[in-house]
């Protein structure tokens, strides 16, 4: 997509690269990002991620599927190698765990998390669809947004909610995690994109965002 | 706590919104993206635009807006209307439309829900059903209810759910119009049943409404159209009302 960019955009401050593996629904994270005045760019070979200051992983579907994809771009070993800030977002959260019940499939690795269905026996619908409240510890993603803010899920799986990697927490049937930190890896289960002036807030928290 | 949701519905009709539309202050009344950024604005929680032409020929018209509607709107929508194929629904997907809503072409041919949940997921299929009680029996509908199926509601919602249907958007066409509120009797039965999320559909006239039918029901959401296109009710009203009577609600 972005193969003739110029040396003068490697120097750029703050931009956001977007592993792009197929995951659909890109248009929305980059309208979002227009919003918001972020420069944003499609990461589709390795290479392109010298080009980006900050990482989004989106992903919407299933997770085993979108790790397949995420493998067969050849992208997802240089992910694990990262060391600038990284977003995933939704599966692309979850694709940052170490397995996901859905399609029993082994992911990433990053965080020694499962992701797993939510259970109908505790006489909830799924999926969770809809504004939930997030409780949130002291964080720079956070940066200017009001705690218990609702913000948009959509989501059938979920990660378990730790003590460890929670920055973020919501309810429903139990408690989950609604956003994860290790170093400099992120991942929400909401969609920002779609979570009104709070969302907004927390794209362009990330896209300043020093670690 | 999850809230329950309040959700405009739009019709549009080559690109265009159409119907009852009255809000004076906007420059064009007919432009979906003014009037969904109005809606997001004031506390909208998703939206549903409805393509009343939605022939081959006007598919074009359509993605353009959606692609419109998603450059702008910062809260999901929902595109429906003459969705028959895996590539009028991806064209959406990709256009930026978070859900999309299948009503008659799922009738026809209901491998179409599992085609479409397999390809995208359950989250982006909602299943749109009219339905009408005759002679004591609720019988889907097609067509806005001009063409009577010999399915059952509640026989077609479940194998849509069982097919993999994300959202079922319920709307009675006994209560549509009338303004005499939600049909709650036969929401909660179908709410009862599924384990997916129901939009209850047609009969909004008043706050109170709104109030009975997530208290009589356990509905997810609710969506009207003419109460919020002619400001008969304002959905920040309607948001405090819902929470002074305890229904979880985003502010």
């Amino acid at each position: 997509m972005e193969n003739n960019i110029s040396d003068n955009s490697k120097t750029a401050s703050s931009k956001i690269g977007i592993v792009n593996y197929g995951a659909g629904n890109l248009f929305s994270l980059g309208c979002a990002l227009e919003r918001q005045n972020i420069t944003y760019g499609m990461i589709n070979k390795i290479d392109d991620f010298d080009l980006y200051s900050h990482i989004i992983i989106p992903g919407v579907g299933h997770a085993g599927a979108a790790m397949s994809k995420l493998k067969a771009s050849g992208l997802s070993d240089a992910i694990k190698l990262l060391k600038k800030p990284v977003l995933g977002i939704c599966v692309g959260m979850q694709l940052l765990t170490a397995h996901s019940e859905e399609g029993n499939s082994a992911l990433l690795d990053l965080f020694p998390l499962q992701t797993r269905l939510f259970d109908k026996d505790q006489h909830i619908k799924i999926p969770h669809m809809g504004w939930n409240n997030v409780d949130f510890k002291d964080n720079k993603l956070f940066y200017n947004i009001l705690n218990l803010t609702q913000f948009y899920f959509v989501h059938s799986y979920f990660i378990e909610y730790n003590p460890i990697f929670d920055i973020a927490s919501a309810h429903y049937g139990g408690r989950f995690s609604a956003a994860i930190q290790k170093d400099n890896f992120f991942g929400v289960q909401f969609h920002p994109e779609k979570s009104g002036a709070a969302g907004e807030q927390l794209l362009k928290n990330f896209a300043h965002l020093t670690l | 706590m999850l809230s329950k949701r309040i959700i405009p519905c739009l019709d549009v009709k080559d690109g265009r919104t159409v119907k009852g539309v009255n809000f004076v202050e906007l420059r064009d009344a007919g432009d979906p993206v003014e009037l969904g950024a109005k809606y997001a604005l004031q506390g909208a929680d998703e939206l549903v635009f409805l393509d009343i032409t939605a022939t081959h020929e006007h598919r074009k018209t359509t993605i353009e807006m959606v692609k419109a509607v998603a450059r702008e709107l910062n809260i999901p929508f929902t595109i429906g209307g003459g969705i028959a194929t895996i590539a009028d629904a991806e064209a959406l997907l990709n256009a930026g439309a978070d859900k999309i809503s299948i009503n008659s072409a799922a009738v026809r041919n209901p491998q179409l829900i599992a085609d479409l949940a397999a390809n995208f997921g359950a989250q982006f299929v909602v299943l749109a059903v009219d339905t009408r009680n005759i002679e004591g029996k609720n019988k889907v509908h097609l067509n806005g209810g001009r063409v009577i199926t010999d399915l059952e509601t509640e026989d077609w919602i479940k194998q849509a759910e069982n097919m993999g249907a994300g959202e079922i958007l319920l709307t009675s066409m006994d209560h549509d119009g009338t303004k005499a509120g939600f049909d709650c009797k036969l929401l909660k039965k179908i709410n009862e049943m599924v384990n997916i999320p129901v939009i209850a559909s047609g009969g909004a006239g008043s706050k109170a409404h709104f109030v009975e039918v997530f208290k009589e029901t356990d509905v997810d959401a609710a969506l009207a159209a003419s109460v919020f296109h002619y400001g008969e009710i304002l959905i920040p009203d309607l948001k405090t009302t819902l929470q002074q009577s305890a229904i979880p609600v985003r502010i």
